[in-house]
């Protein structure tokens, strides 16, 4: 498994977010989840504008042997979707930190951290679910 | 025997793995005021014998009528090749297998269908068939919603050409749902939606739409698809599949075509049967294919390069996808398409085309003889495929009776559908000139 980017934030259920200087978070979902589910071929994406809640569902993720909900880490409304996926839905699991970004959130309150895990964490998550 | 796979010891295995006494104490939770001891209703068991003799006699009561109803169920002409081919034990099963992919000549045959249809109705996709029309409306009605995600009032608008029963099927399945159908205004002149009266900004999630009526004419299915595309809805298309190779294809309908079709598919190749088992069709744009409820079947490539069949984007399915799956349709009616295949390979396009052309030239002869007997004319202006709407000056009910007793049925009674006295008729390519003449002489007759 590749190393964690340390920049990042992370939920239970395998989503990353980033923070943007904007003030925007970006939303996609971890190696982890990307190697679990295998070669993705399709991603179904919300709209822009749509609002969500935290752990609301976002977004879908479609391997050829499974389909798995993608959620909201934090509340706030689609600002952009990665139309890129629509044709090209492997780049999650070719870049899932990077090209294979999902939704970029305009938050509806200020972040609070403390509701995510930090790298180290989310690392010993994954640690735990290995054992 | 009765299939019963456990034993006795092997019941009693796993009731003591449990710690629970009898099988009945499973059942406790259940208050015993709401448990039923016995089916009264019910009769006792028949032998084969037994039971084989009460079905001839039943069949029997049937008779042989000479039929001139359709109303959405129509008697064609089966070659005898589709049910010997069909009923062959490599084929006979109501059911898509198990481990699919080690049934290839199923597969192939589901394939094939999906092939034929897609070509039949102009569009890209389809599924591997659903139960029949009415459930199949109610299936591209979810669909829309599904895949129509901008609008969100859940409200289906319908045709007044639409099969009433398929309205009332797709309520009873959508409606708890937050679908809502309504009807579109209906121009008494041309049985047609009237275009003049349409709503603007209801803001409906699909517009529903069948070619032929339900009361046989043709509406404007072009114009309706445009409109509904204006409106920021699905267009759906209802279409009688053996009417394809004559009329244009849902898929051409307007500038863009509709967005989904669906319909019964038991003219090609089903018999009538008292009214099931049927088979309803579904074809799609290709954007909408993954909001597509049902089993689909692609053609795939194996590891020696040999062409090969498999179910595909099962990711759609419950199996898989469980409560957000697009459905719970998660079978097929495997054997009627494998008929349905057969017939259509049978007849190929041209065939399917004669069918209908001389079904057409039935039912004008029928509709000309008809209308000359004095109380009797067309309930709508303008053209028809093969199935027509009459008006009488008089209850159609006591003149289906009488020719009921000549062996004749003479139509569906579409007094309460239309409101008035009137009667749908419909001759396809099984019925002779002498069966036509000796209908409307039985019809001259009752009439007086």
């Amino acid at each position: 498994m590749s190393e964690l980017p340390g920049d990042l934030l992370y939920t239970n259920d395998h989503e990353w977010l980033r923070r943007e200087s904007d003030g925007s978070v970006t939303v996609g979902i971890t190696d982890h989840a990307a190697t679990a589910l295998g070669d993705l071929v399709y991603v179904e994406l919300p709209e822009v504008g749509q609002d969500v809640d935290a752990g609301g569902e976002m977004a879908v993720v479609e391997s050829v042997k499974a389909a798995s909900d993608v959620y909201a880490p934090v509340a706030g409304s689609v600002a952009a979707v990665n139309d890129d996926l629509s044709d090209d839905p492997e780049k999650i699991n070719a870049d899932p930190y990077g090209d294979g970004w999902i939704v970029r959130m305009t938050l509806a309150d200020a972040l609070d951290e403390s509701e995510l895990m930090t790298p180290d964490e989310y690392q010993q998550l994954l640690d735990e679910l290995d054992d | 025997m009765p299939f019963i796979p456990h034993t006795e010891k092997d019941t009693r295995e796993m009731l003591d793995a449990i710690g629970v006494q009898s099988t009945e104490d499973l059942f406790d939770e259940i208050p015993a005021e709401l448990r039923i001891d016995h089916l009264h209703e019910v009769p006792e068991a028949l032998s084969e014998m037994q039971i084989s003799r009460l079905m001839r006699d039943r069949a029997a009561m049937d008779g042989s009528p000479v039929c001139f109803i359709g109303a959405g169920a129509y008697e064609h002409h089966i070659p005898a090749a589709v049910w010997d081919i069909a009923t062959r034990g490599e084929y006979y099963s109501a059911y898509t297998p198990y481990q699919a992919e080690a049934s290839q000549g199923t597969l192939q045959t589901i394939y094939e269908y999906q092939t034929m249809i897609t070509e039949l109705t102009g569009l890209d996709v389809s599924n591997a068939s659903l139960y029949d029309g009415a459930s199949g409306l109610a299936e591209a009605a979810l669909m829309s919603v599904r895949a129509n995600r901008r609008v969100k009032t859940g409200l289906i608008l319908l045709a007044p050409g639409v099969n009433p029963v398929y309205e009332h099927v797709a309520e009873a399945i959508a409606g708890s749902q937050g679908l809502t159908f309504e009807w579109l205004p209906v121009d008494t002149t041309t049985g047609n939606v009237a275009f003049d009266q349409l709503p603007e900004g209801r803001n409906p999630v699909a517009v529903v739409m069948q070619q032929p009526t339900f009361p046989g004419t043709l509406e404007d299915v072009d114009r309706l698809t445009d409109w509904a595309h204006a409106q920021g809805a699905f267009a759906i298309g209802i279409a009688n599949p053996m009417t394809l190779a004559l009329l244009k294809a849902p898929g051409h309908w307007g500038e863009q075509g509709v967005d989904i079709a669906c319909g019964e598919g038991q003219p090609l190749g089903v018999p009538l049967s008292s009214g099931g088992p049927y088979f309803g069709y579904m074809t799609c744009k290709e954007k909408h294919v993954r909001q597509m409820p049902g089993r689909i079947v692609g053609r795939t490539t194996d590891l020696d390069g040999n062409p090969g069949f498999a179910l595909t984007l099962q990711a759609r399915e419950q199996h898989i996808r469980r409560s957000k799956a697009t459905s719970n349709i998660c079978t097929n009616q495997g054997l009627m398409v494998t008929a349905a295949t057969i017939y259509m390979s049978l007849l190929g396009v041209e065939g399917i085309a004669q069918v209908g052309r001389k079904s057409h030239e039935n039912t004008t002869r029928l509709v000309d003889g008809l209308c000359a007997i004095d109380g009797i004319e067309r309930l709508y202006e303008g053209p028809y495929f093969h199935e027509v709407a009459l008006r009488f000056d008089r209850p159609v009910a006591p003149i289906l009776e009488a020719l009921a007793t000549k062996n004749i049925l003479g139509g569906y009674d579409l007094t309460k559908d239309a409101g008035t006295d009137a009667l749908l008729v419909c001759a396809t390519e099984t019925k002779t000139d002498a069966d036509i003449d000796a209908c409307i002489a039985a019809f001259a007759e009752a009439m007086g």
